[in-house]
């Protein structure tokens, strides 16, 4: 007979479900500025604290304070907003395009537009991101075509992947967009394999991992921490968490660990929380952490905090886990006003001329969609043919592919 | 020329590649200082330096993901599992990424890695050190898949697999690291350097991938085997007295269906053998390609002689191992009228 009373079973639960009042009261948001901005080649374990609080910039007035201040000029920042509205304007198309039936699936960033397009001003020319699906940001501020974007998601014969993956699985060496996986945070080792290979080369270019809070549960993303820990890579570990993982909200992943940034600490590695809703911030982390990689001091891991304002994917409807009106009690606000809101605060914008440009880069992607649609939908005429179908599995096409394609009469 | 081990021909193919190629680079569990378990990559370290040669954590995944990284950016990474029954945490990594990264990227990112490991049984392993997992590599669009049989083989086939602009998995039958094992565990083990396929060319050669080696030439039955399994199958030859044609399939995807076919077609009778357990092993590939190309030259059922459908056992290794009696057995029954 055990002295003891029976075990029980702890299942996390979010704050609120469905019909309940949206509550953020759980989530310490500092005030912006009042995070220090440490020499970045400190010793890790002197800023175990950034793990836990979040690094802002902008504050609830537009303006731009603290020691992360300042990394960006005036016109990237107009750029960096153009960038973060394109994105924003192609996610209403492609989105409306699948439910016309244009295509099968389509995933948008609503939300989280600033986390990728800041993201991209802090690398160079030959850096690799290995991204997962909500990164297209990567592709438009590294100046990618819309309207092959717009192939690939059509899977049309004009589609640089020839039909063969998924909507929105990208994929662009020359823009430093490694090639989507749909098996969650496989990638993430593999960018701490390329900034290895990077390092044993004596090259100068570096490596971007990228996963979501969910992910971060997998065997992979431990893999990649332990090896970009030991050989110190020149790497910058990205954690986008937008609280959900479809319809699992992220202490199911995140556990006992306070945050999914604290996960960095028992490997050695800096790791800094970030507000992924305020561009001016995440640029500025960014140039931290790839002055580390660049400056051969090792990976840095970033907790992007962030809110998945758009359901996971077209195939996902959110109304049935959490509250409707969740997104607007989201303490970090919209990543796409509070830039403007900045920029209007420093004289250099205004609400005629947002509107003015919401036109223009509106008529820029309906423009780019129109051309990709030249080339053919998912259900048109046009598609890459069932022959290509067997090219690429080899460099060289084995006796067994030619006789199965020849028996396909393609 | 000169006889080497199966472990000193692997080493010397590493080498060799590793001199030739600075982006040729070796890593895995116990790689680096010390040189593998088995000692395959002894003294890589201390000639081409840790950057190209090094030891690693104990995560499988970590090793073929860190390497899919690494040959998407344009190294050509020999990587080790320590044994095949290790690769399992790592098989996300080979299915979903390494194979099929040249067809998802339509071609911008290429995999051009080499992931060795151990395989088979005999040396007393248990259920976790023994098994033969090619059927879960064969079964897989986009990598390709090496048993070597021989020292000489070894060699060539593991240059051809790192020259290889696609991944390749390299399973070495850990049985044959020191000698020709003919099935036949109570007897003296013959060494390399005894037999003429332990002769290996020094320097630079490849043994192309899908291509078999007729290793012994009979009129009345066609034996298909890889690895282990083509010395044991020799001696059960020797021992049943049948004029068996022996192939040793060498590679098994790309496969060689030419040089079966046209064996088959000439015994009009097939026994297949591996080590690997028989149900959907790849035997069952082997026979529905024979019965679908030589069906009116068949004047028996194919026969095929396996592992038992049970884990690899510890003390029970040798019944059940398919060694020369089973073999021989499958021999006689097939030639029945």
């Amino acid at each position: 007979m055990s002295s003891y009373g029976p075990l029980t079973l702890y299942i996390p639960e979010p704050a609120v479900r469905p019909g309940g009042v949206p509550d953020f009261s759980n989530i310490t948001i500092p005030r912006a500025g009042s995070v220090d901005r440490p020499p970045v080649d400190i010793d890790p374990r002197a800023i175990r604290d950034l793990a836990f609080s979040i690094i802002r910039v902008l504050n609830r007035e537009g303006e731009s304070v603290g020691p992360w201040a300042g990394s960006l000029t005036e016109a990237e920042l107009l750029e960096g907003l153009r960038h973060m509205m394109t994105l924003r304007a192609f996610d209403v198309r492609m989105q409306m395009a699948q439910r016309q039936g244009k295509t099968s699936f389509y995933m948008q960033h609503l939300g989280e537009e600033a986390v990728a397009c800041a993201f991209r001003r802090a690398l160079s020319t030959g850096d690799m991101n290995f991204p997962t699906y909500r990164q297209a940001g990567l592709l438009i501020a590294g100046g990618y075509s819309l309207v092959d974007m717009a192939c690939q998601i059509y899977s049309n014969a004009h589609d640089p992947l020839k039909g063969r993956q998924l909507p929105v699985f990208y994929s662009s060496k020359e823009h430093g967009f490694f090639s989507i996986s749909g098996n969650l945070a496989t990638q993430y080792i593999q960018a701490v394999g390329w900034a290895m290979a990077s390092a044993i080369k004596n090259d100068t270019r570096i490596a971007v991992g990228w996963i979501g809070d969910g992910a971060t549960a997998e065997s992979d993303f431990h893999a990649a921490l332990v090896f970009a820990s030991t050989y110190r890579a020149p790497v910058v570990l990205n954690i986008v968490n937008n609280q959900w993982a479809i319809s699992t909200f992220q202490g199911i992943a995140r556990g006992g660990s306070g945050t999914f940034a604290a996960r960095g600490l028992g490997f050695g590695i800096p790791a800094l929380r970030v507000d992924g809703n305020d561009y001016l911030a995440v640029h500025a982390v960014a140039k931290w952490a790839c002055e580390r990689a660049r400056r051969n001091l090792g990976p840095t891991l970033i907790e992007h905090v962030t809110y998945r304002v758009g359901a996971h994917s077209t195939s996902d409807d959110p109304a049935g886990y959490r509250p409707k009106a969740e997104s607007d009690a989201w303490p970090l606000g919209d990543p796409v006003i509070r830039l403007k809101n900045h920029l209007i605060q420093r004289g250099a914008w205004s609400e005629e001329r947002h509107k003015q440009a919401e036109a223009e880069i509106l008529d820029t992607v309906i423009a780019a969609q129109k051309e990709a649609e030249r080339f053919g939908t998912l259900h048109s005429q046009q598609k890459p043919s069932a022959r290509d179908m067997f090219e690429g599995v080899f460099a060289e096409m084995p006796p067994h592919l030619r006789r199965q394609r020849q028996q396909a009469g393609v | 020329m000169a006889r080497r081990t199966m472990i000193e021909a692997i080493r010397d193919a590493m080498d060799v590649m590793m001199s030739r190629d600075d982006d040729v680079v070796v890593f895995g569990e116990d790689v680096g200082y010390f040189g593998g378990v088995f000692r395959a990559s002894q003294g890589l370290q201390a000639k081409y330096g840790k950057s190209r040669c090094f030891d690693t954590p104990i995560s499988e995944l970590g090793i073929v993901g860190a390497a899919v990284g690494m040959a998407a950016y344009g190294l050509k990474p020999c990587v080790e599992i320590q044994f095949a029954d290790y690769m399992y945490p790592a098989y996300d990594q080979i299915v979903s990424e390494a194979a099929r990264l040249r067809y998802r990227s339509g071609g911008q990112f290429t995999c051009p890695l080499v992931v060795r490991m151990p395989t088979g049984g005999g040396i007393f392993g248990g259920q976790t050190h023994s098994q033969s997992p090619e059927a879960l590599f064969t079964h897989v669009c986009g990598i390709k898949t090496v048993v070597p049989s021989n020292p000489s083989d070894a060699k060539g086939l593991l240059i051809a697999a790192i020259e290889d602009p696609d991944p390749v998995i390299f399973l070495e039958p850990k049985r044959l690291y020191n000698g020709p094992f003919d099935g036949h565990h109570d007897r003296p083990v013959t060494p390399w350097s005894k037999h003429e396929l332990g002769e290996v060319a020094d320097g630079h050669y490849q043994v192309p991938l899908g291509r078999a080696a007729i290793r012994r030439e009979g009129r009345t039955v066609t034996i298909l085997a890889y690895g282990t399994m083509v010395h044991v199958a020799e001696s059960a030859v020797t021992e049943s007295g049948v004029d068996a044609e022996i192939i040793d399939l060498r590679t098994l995807l790309p496969l060689d269906l030419e040089t079966i076919e046209a064996s088959v077609k000439k015994t009009g009778r097939c026994v297949i053998v591996h080590e690997a357990t028989l149900t959907s092993g790849f035997g069952a590939e082997l026979c529905a390609l024979v019965q679908a190309r030589c069906f009116y030259h068949l004047e028996a059922p194919i026969a095929r002689v396996a592992g038992w459908d049970t884990p690899y056992p510890h003390a029970q290794e040798w019944d059940y191992f398919p060694g020369p009696e089973r073999i021989g057995r499958a021999l006689l029954e097939t030639l029945e009228p």
